[in-house]
């Protein structure tokens, strides 16, 4: 569904000597329906890769395919959920979820009635009139989650979605990502920092190091599903979160 | 109760200050007591005098400001938006903006003669910064923010710009507007102060002259009203035009 090729993306002006490879030949594919993590320290160009596959900076060398076509530009079959700012705060929690559909030309009535039923999917009801402004942040992200889901993208990327939320928070909300994929059966790509959400969640983990961002390893999460918060105290999830943290330190 | 707690201080300052006047403490001649200033408004007001300066400053602040809302906005926006336009006016406004409004005002007069025409330009120098910087700000904040989330969602140029950039930017750019009239009032009474035959400013300097104190000091309360009353207009649709936010902008003022 996904597939990159050897894509080096480059910041700074190489001519004034302050050029610094962001990402250096990265390659790796994602499978529909799959639940797939980028981990590593902040500064390895992990925002850049989703940047990148969203279309919102062209790779200097390499090759983005999605669905077989190449990357040209945003779209609305890869929708990106940031960590902050992804809410318009001037509408509200309805017209924020029915916007994506605004802009696809979807009549009025029935963005409407699509919204409310992706806002109830995120277990928002009741909050349709509310501006951002008075939401928490994990409600705020799960708004977030909605209007990405309500325009039905062939996946949605997410660059440290629970990055902002407290650690109470970021558990819950990990559960009810959990639960959205699992419905949805959407391919997610998630990039974090944190391990343990990375191998709780995902299919495989693609393990980072900073400068040059390259894919050291990608390693296959094989803890059974569905799975739900107590998996994080079964010796496999241990003995996996251990061994991807060595692999990290290794790194640093 | 609240606003009688507002009051409160202005109150103790005027008893104080009428005490002073009866104890014979102050020279009536420099500053009147409140009594006298009340009297000398009332009269102002009687004969309609005092309404129809107010008018005279209130119609020139609105016409330059008018014209300043107009250039400062587009302007601003321009700049917010593009690169090309903020690289050409950025400098020059930086540059011109230190330089006060009052500071205009022989140049004015030299161009444009005595009257309501250097007022209208005063004021426009007086208004226009504030609002195209705000303006710049609003709309390159709002691209900066919002635009990524618009463009991934594959919203066309018009929603961009009614949906995101506009509703996004609305409140810096209200502030703006608020912060500009608020200068363009104070730079139409310093430009009547010289540049006119009639207004508050005007009002306040031809009493110096014929030593009326009480009467410049009513020209002064009338101007603070004025000034007050137009910043909480402002203020007020501010709040109406910016739901769930507009709080944040007056917050971090």
């Amino acid at each position: 569904m996904i597939r990159l090729t050897k894509v080096c993306k480059t910041y700074g002006d190489p001519s004034e000597g302050g050029a610094r490879a962001a990402l250096s030949a990265v390659s790796f594919e994602i499978k529909k329906g799959e639940f797939f993590s980028v981990l590593g320290p902040s500064g390895c160009g992990k925002t850049t890769l989703i940047n990148i596959i969203a279309g919102f900076v062209k790779p200097e060398a390499g090759e983005v395919l999605f669905d077989g076509k190449p990357v040209r530009g945003p779209w609305r079959d890869r929708i990106v959920v940031f960590q902050e700012h992804n809410l318009f705060d001037w509408k509200t929690v309805l017209s924020n979820v029915a916007f994506g559909l605004k802009a696809k030309g979807m009549p009025a009535a029935e963005r409407g009635r699509t919204a409310r039923e992706f806002i109830e999917l995120v277990h928002l009801s009741g909050f349709e009139n509310v501006y951002p402004s008075s939401l928490s942040g994990g409600m705020k992200q799960r708004a977030a989650l909605a209007r990405a889901m309500a325009v039905d993208p062939g996946c949605i990327l997410m660059d440290e979605p629970l990055g902002s939320l407290d650690s109470q928070m970021r558990e819950k909300l990990q559960l009810e990502i959990m639960a959205l994929w699992e419905k949805t059966k959407k391919t997610i790509l998630m990039v974090t920092h944190d391990i343990e959400e990375a191998v709780f969640l995902s299919d495989r983990v693609a393990l980072m190091s900073k400068a040059p961002g390259r894919i050291k390893q990608i390693v296959p999460i094989d803890i059974p599903r569905p799975r739900d918060a107590s998996v994080k105290a079964s010796a496999g999830f241990q003995a996996l979160k251990h061994e991807l943290s060595e692999k990290i330190m290794a790194d640093s | 109760m609240k606003i009688f707690k507002k009051l409160l201080p202005f109150l103790a300052i005027i008893i104080v200050w009428q005490l002073l006047c009866r104890l014979k403490l102050l020279n009536e001649y420099l500053l009147p007591s409140p009594f006298e200033i009340l009297k000398a408004g009332a009269a102002l007001a009687k004969t309609g005098e005092l309404f129809l300066d107010l008018f005279e400053s209130v119609k020139r602040v609105l016409a330059g400001f008018i014209a300043a809302s107009f250039f400062g906005l587009i302007l601003g926006a321009l700049s917010g938006y593009g690169r090309r336009f903020s690289d050409a006016l950025l400098p020059v406004c930086e540059f011109l903006r230190p330089i006060p409004p009052i500071a205009w005002i022989p140049l004015a007069i030299l161009w444009f003669g005595l009257g309501d025409r250097p007022a209208y330009f005063i004021v426009f120098v007086g208004a226009f910064f504030p609002i195209f910087i705000n303006s710049y700000w609003g709309i390159r904040e709002s691209r900066l923010m919002h635009l990524n989330v618009a463009r991934n969602f594959g919203a066309g140029p018009l929603i961009v710009l009614t949906d995101v950039l506009l509703p996004g930017s609305l409140p810096r750019i209200l502030h703006g507007l608020r912060i500009g009239l608020g200068l363009g009032w104070t730079s139409v009474i310093s430009a009547e102060l010289v540049g006119a035959q009639s207004g508050l400013g005007y009002m306040i300097q031809a009493n110096r002259i014929m030593l009326k104190t009480e009467n410049i000091i009513v020209g002064m309360i009338t101007i603070g009203i004025a000034g007050l009353l137009m910043n909480q207009l402002m203020l007020l649709l501010e709040k109406r035009l910016s739901p769930g936010r507009g709080d944040t902008i007056r917050a971090a003022e």
